[in-house]
C-alpha cells in the first residue's frame, strides 16, 4: 500500500468517525443484560420498538440471569433481566430498590425418548421427583405402567436422567416445582439454578440436554416450553393440583398465573408452579426485566415508555415466540408499579 | 542488548535502541498479564479458600444449594481425560509425524501434513457436536457394549453405557491434541541431520534402526515437550469436552461414567452463579487449573533437563 492510500484510507476512516458520532448524539442507547430463557422474544421487542420510536437502541446481551443481576448491582448497566426473582439479600445490597417487571411468562417441559410410546405420557410430580431422585428406575415401573398402560408392553428398560449442567433458570423452575410436591426432593436436593442432582446425566443448554435425550431410548429431561416446541419435542402431561393432567402450551401457563393472582404480591415475586386451577399447567414461571426505582433523566422515560408499550403491544407478540402472555389483569397491575419509576 | 558504543554509531543506531526498547516492553506486558491474571484469581479465591481451606482440593462434594464446595472430582475429571487423551494421542501423533518425515513421499507428506494440522483449526463446538451425535451413540451401541462384554470385569468397563462420559471425553480430546503433538514431533524429527541418518543406513540399519537409532534416540526432549504442549492443551479444553463428559462431579473407576472437568464446571456454572461463595469456589477452581498446569509444566521442563544432560555428556560435540 502506497503512503497516498493510507492517508486517503485514514481520512476516509476519521471522517466515517465523525459522521457516526453526530448520526449517534440524539440517539439514546440503553443497555441490559441478563436471562438468556427471553431472549428471542426480547430481541423482537428492542427490533419492534425501534420502529416505534427510532430514537432508542436497547441493547440486550443474554449473559445469563446471575450475570444480570451481578451486572445491575455494580451498575454497569441500565438494566437487568431475570428468570427467577431476586433474593432478599441480594435486593438489600441495592440502592435505590430495585422493581420487578414480569414481561411473560415461560414453563418447563419434561421430554423423553420412548420409540414405542405413541400417545403422550402422563406423569404427577411425584413420579418426576422420584426418577430424578433415583427411586424409580424402570420405565416397566408398576406406578409408571399404572398412568401409563402402554408402557407394561416396555418390558426392561433402564430411565436415564437428564439434566442442565450449566447454570439455568429452567433449573430453578423445575427444582421449585420438585420441591413443592416431593418433601424428599427438597430435603436432599432443594431449589437452586445449580444442583448436586442424586443421579443423571447433564448437558449444557437445552440443545445439550435434547441432544442426549434424543440419542439415547429410555431418557428423560427436562428443557423450556419455547425450546420444546421449536423443535417438536415429545412432551409429557403433567397431574396439577386439581388433579388433571395438562399438556404445556402457551393457554395453560397464563391460566397458572391467572390462577395466582390473588397471592400476588406487591413487588410481584411469585413463584407460580404447582398453581391451583383446573387448566394451569404445574411447571409454569415468570420472567422479570429488573430496574432501578431511580432512573437516568434521558434513558428513564425512554425505558418507561418501552415497557408501557412490552406490556400492551408487545404481549401479542408472545405467543407467536411460544411465550405466554401476561393476564389482563396482571398486566395493569405491573402499569401501575411502572408509574413508581422516578427520573432525575 | 545495549552493548557499549562509541558516542557516534550510538546515535546512528538511535532506531535500533528503540526496537529494543519497544520489544522489551512487549515481553515485560507478558510477564504483567500473567501477574494480573494470577493476582485477579487469588483475590476472587479469597473467600472460598479461606472457608474451606486446603481440604477445598480433597474434598468432592460440590453442592451448589447447600453452599458446599470441593474440587477433588474435578480435578480428578481433569487429570484422567486429559490422561486418557496422551495415552491414545501420543502412539498416534508419534507415528504420524515419523511417517511424514521419514516414510512419505514428500507431496504425500506435504498434503497429510496439511490436513492433520487442519484438525487444530476445527472449532471446539464442532468437535463437541461430533461428539454428541457421531461419537456417543457409536461408543453406546457398539464399542462399550463390546468392551463391558469381553472386558467387563475389570472395574474400567463397568456400569451402564451411556455414550458419553469420561471415554468419549478421552477420544474427543485425544482428536484434538493430535496435530499439536504431531506438529512438533515433525519439527522435531526434521531437525535431526541427514548426515545422522546416512551414516547409520551406511552401517547397514534397515530403516527401522535407523530410525530408533539416529532419529528416536536423540529427540526425546523433543518429543516430551510435545507431550506436555497437548497436555496442557487437553486440560484447558472446556466446550467440547463439556458437551461429552456428561457433566456429573463423581470420581468412578469407570471410563463409562459420566464426570466433571475444572474448565467445564466453571463454564458452565459462572454465568448464572449469585452467591459469593459460590463464585468464589469457581474462581478457586480456576486458581487450582492454573496451579494443576503449572506444576505439569515445570515437572516437564525438569525431566527434560534431565534427559538433555546425560545426552549432551554422551554425544561427542
Amino acid at each position: 500500500m502506497s503512503l497516498k492510500h493510507v492517508r486517503m484510507l485514514s481520512f476516509l476512516s476519521i471522517t466515517f468517525l465523525c459522521l457516526s458520532a453526530v448520526a449517534s448524539a440524539d440517539q439514546i442507547m440503553i443497555n441490559g443484560a441478563g436471562a438468556t430463557f427471553p431472549y428471542p422474544i426480547y430481541s423482537k421487542w428492542f427490533a419492534e420498538f425501534h420502529n416505534v420510536d427510532p430514537t432508542v437502541d436497547i441493547n440486550y446481551q443474554s449473559i445469563g440471569s446471575g450475570g444480570g443481576i451481578r451486572q445491575l448491582l455494580d451498575k454497569t448497566i441500565d438494566f437487568g433481566a431475570s428468570d427467577a426473582p431476586m433474593t432478599d439479600e441480594q435486593l438489600a445490597k441495592a440502592n435505590p430498590p430495585i422493581l420487578h417487571i414480569p414481561t411473560v411468562l415461560g414453563a418447563v417441559v419434561i421430554t423423553y425418548n420412548l420409540p414405542t410410546v405413541k400417545q403422550p405420557l402422563k406423569l404427577t410430580g411425584q413420579n418426576v421427583a422420584d426418577m430424578f431422585l433415583g427411586k424409580i428406575e424402570n420405565w416397566n415401573d408398576p406406578i409408571l405402567v399404572k398412568l401409563n398402560p402402554e408402557l407394561a408392553a416396555v418390558k426392561d428398560m433402564p430411565i436415564m436422567i437428564t439434566h442442565r449442567s450449566d447454570g439455568s433458570g429452567t433449573t430453578t423452575v423445575f427444582s421449585d416445582y420438585l420441591s413443592k410436591v416431593s418433601p424428599e426432593w427438597k430435603q436432599k436436593v432443594g431449589v437452586g439454578n445449580a444442583l448436586k442432582w442424586p443421579v443423571g446425566l447433564g448437558g449444557k443448554g437445552n440443545e445439550g440436554v435434547t441432544g442426549l435425550v434424543k440419542q439415547a431410548p429410555g431418557s428423560i429431561g427436562y428443557t423450556e416450553l419455547s425450546y420444546a416446541a421449536a423443535n417438536q419435542l415429545p412432551v409429557a402431561e403433567i397431574k396439577n393440583k386439581e388433579g388433571n393432567f395438562v399438556a404445556p402450551s402457551a393457554k395453560a401457563v397464563t391460566a397458572a398465573a391467572n390462577n395466582s393472582m390473588k397471592n400476588m404480591p406487591k413487588d410481584f415475586r411469585l413463584s407460580i408452579t404447582d398453581s391451583l386451577g383446573k387448566d394451569s399447567y404445574p411447571l409454569s414461571s415468570f420472567t422479570y426485566i429488573l430496574v432501578y426505582q431511580t432512573m437516568d433523566a434521558k434513558k428513564g422515560p425512554k425505558f418507561i415508555g418501552f415497557l408501557n408499550w412490552a406490556l400492551n403491544d408487545g404481549q401479542k407478540l408472545a405467543e407467536p415466540l411460544t411465550y405466554a402472555p401476561l393476564p389482563k389483569a396482571l398486566a395493569l397491575q405491573v402499569k401501575q408499579k411502572i408509574k413508581e419509576i422516578k427520573t432525575q | 542488548m545495549a552493548i557499549q558504543q562509541p558516542k557516534k554509531q550510538r546515535d546512528i543506531h538511535k532506531g535500533d535502541r528503540r526496537f529494543y526498547l519497544s520489544l522489551r516492553a512487549v515481553g515485560l506486558l507478558v510477564i504483567l498479564i500473567f501477574s494480573a491474571i494470577v493476582i485477579q484469581l487469588a483475590r476472587l479465591s479469597a473467600p472460598a479458600l479461606h472457608h474451606f481451606g486446603l481440604g477445598f482440593l480433597f474434598e468432592s462434594n460440590w453442592d451448589p444449594v447447600n453452599e458446599k464446595f470441593g474440587a477433588a472430582s474435578f480435578l480428578f475429571g481433569t487429570l484422567v481425560s486429559s490422561l486418557i487423551a496422551l495415552v491414545i494421542s501420543v502412539p498416534v501423533s508419534v507415528g504420524v509425524a515419523l511417517f511424514l518425515t521419514e516414510l512419505a513421499p514428500k507431496r504425500v507428506a506435504n498434503f497429510m501434513g496439511f490436513l492433520v494440522e487442519m484438525l487444530a483449526a476445527i472449532p471446539s463446538i464442532v468437535y463437541g457436536l461430533w461428539g454428541v451425535f457421531v461419537l456417543a451413540p457409536i461408543l453406546r451401541t457398539m464399542v462399550e457394549p463390546f468392551l463391558k462384554h469381553h472386558l467387563g470385569f475389570l472395574p474400567l468397563f463397568q456400569g451402564a453405557p451411556y455414550g458419553v462420559g469420561m471415554m468419549a471425553a478421552g477420544i474427543i480430546l485425544a482428536i484434538m491434541i493430535t496435530p499439536t503433538i504431531s506438529a512438533i514431533c515433525r519439527e522435531v524429527f526434521s531437525a535431526v541431520s541427514n548426515a545422522q541418518r546416512e551414516a547409520a543406513l551406511a552401517l547397514g540399519a534397515t530403516r527401522w534402526e535407523m530410525i530408533r537409532l539416529s532419529v528416536l534416540r536423540g529427540v526425546r526432549p523433543g518429543i516430551l515437550g510435545a507431550v506436555v504442549l497437548g497436555f496442557g492443551r487437553a486440560l484447558g479444553e472446556t466446550m467440547a469436552v463439556t458437551m461429552v463428559i456428561g457433566n456429573r462431579p463423581d470420581i468412578s473407576p469407570s471410563l463409562f461414567a459420566p464426570a466433571q472437568t475444572m474448565a467445564s464446571v466453571i463454564a458452565n456454572e459462572y454465568a448464572e452463579a449469585t452467591s459469593d461463595l459460590h463464585l468464589s469456589a469457581l474462581a478457586a477452581i480456576g486458581l487450582s487449573l492454573f496451579a494443576v498446569s503449572l506444576v505439569i509444566n515445570s515437572s516437564a521442563r525438569l525431566l527434560i533437563w534431565n534427559f538433555e544432560r546425560p545426552s549432551r555428556l554422551g554425544s561427542a560435540k
